[in-house]
């Protein structure tokens, strides 16, 4: 029935978006992250989504579901302020500062929570479509 | 008359429609995926090849090396058609969410259309067995 797979297809969606979000709410807490050298400065996180073609039995799959391939690093530039009274600055007084784009990640999490939004709903149709399925005929 | 003629069109429907759902729920999944094609089928088309194909017999499928009668899992070997985006994206994903949604909402509707059709008949040969007692 494939009115089942749903569930397993919107489920995967519910992952991937809910981590999305996660990253989000690590970004934003970390945006203002000073430290005293760029190596060990906080970079933005993102998620890279990727289709899954097959189920764990190496299937193909007739409807793909979504996961989280891999998290990866803002190769964006980090910023470098002059804060010279900052005990986390360097010997010339530079601290850095996370590349996180606070605009950027405000608009990425409206975009993940209406996607899980959505999936929910999906979810919630299914549900019904089955339930009154298995009603037919009472 | 055949038990599964009595209820006419309306299974074949529902098969149709759960697999239609299941495929625009597989689009909403990915709608923030790079690359990916949103995938749909032509309900019309795709309803009258099951009319002319029939409900063929699907040989079983008891070992992955096996091939399935019809591809992949759908219902009388419907084959899902490729959708034409309306704008495209940067990242190749063709996936319109709100346009999705509505056809999912549509899709819905219409299967529990047909569940209540379905019903209906069932009703009426189960007064035709008791004989209206």
């Amino acid at each position: 029935m494939s009115l089942f797979s749903i569930f397993d297809t919107a489920g995967s969606a519910l992952d991937a978006q809910s981590l999305r979000l996660n990253l989000v709410s690590s970004n934003l807490a970390n945006a203002d992250s000073v430290s005293s050298s760029s190596d060990r400065t906080y970079r933005a996180r993102l998620p890279v989504f990727e289709t899954v073609l097959r189920d764990a039995h190496g299937r193909r799959r007739e409807t793909p579901g979504v996961r989280v391939r891999a998290v990866v690093e803002s190769q964006a530039p980090l910023r470098k302020e002059y804060h010279p009274e900052s005990p986390a600055a360097d010997r010339d007084g530079y601290v850095y500062l996370p590349n996180v784009n606070t605009v950027e990640q405000m608009a990425d999490m409206i975009s993940a929570s209406r996607a899980f939004q959505g999936n929910v709903e999906l979810i919630n149709t299914s549900k019904q479509m089955l339930l009154r399925t298995l009603a037919l005929g009472r | 008359m055949k038990l599964d003629q009595a209820f006419g069109i309306e299974p074949r429907i529902l098969d149709l429609r759960a697999y239609r759902a299941s495929l625009l729920a597989a689009n909403l999944a990915n709608a923030d995926t790079p690359g990916y094609q949103a995938r749909d089928i032509d309900f019309q088309a795709a309803l009258d090849q099951t009319m002319q194909t029939g409900f063929a017999l699907a040989p079983r499928v008891t070992n992955p090396g096996h091939l399935s009668g019809s591809p992949s899992g759908a219902p009388f070997g419907v084959r899902p058609l490729y959708r034409t985006p309306l704008q495209a994206s940067l990242d190749g994903n063709t996936v319109n969410t709100q346009r999705e949604q509505a056809a999912f909402l549509d899709n819905a509707i219409r299967y529990q259309a047909s569940l209540t059709f379905l019903g209906g008949r069932i009703n009426q040969l189960r007064l035709a067995i008791s004989g209206g007692r």
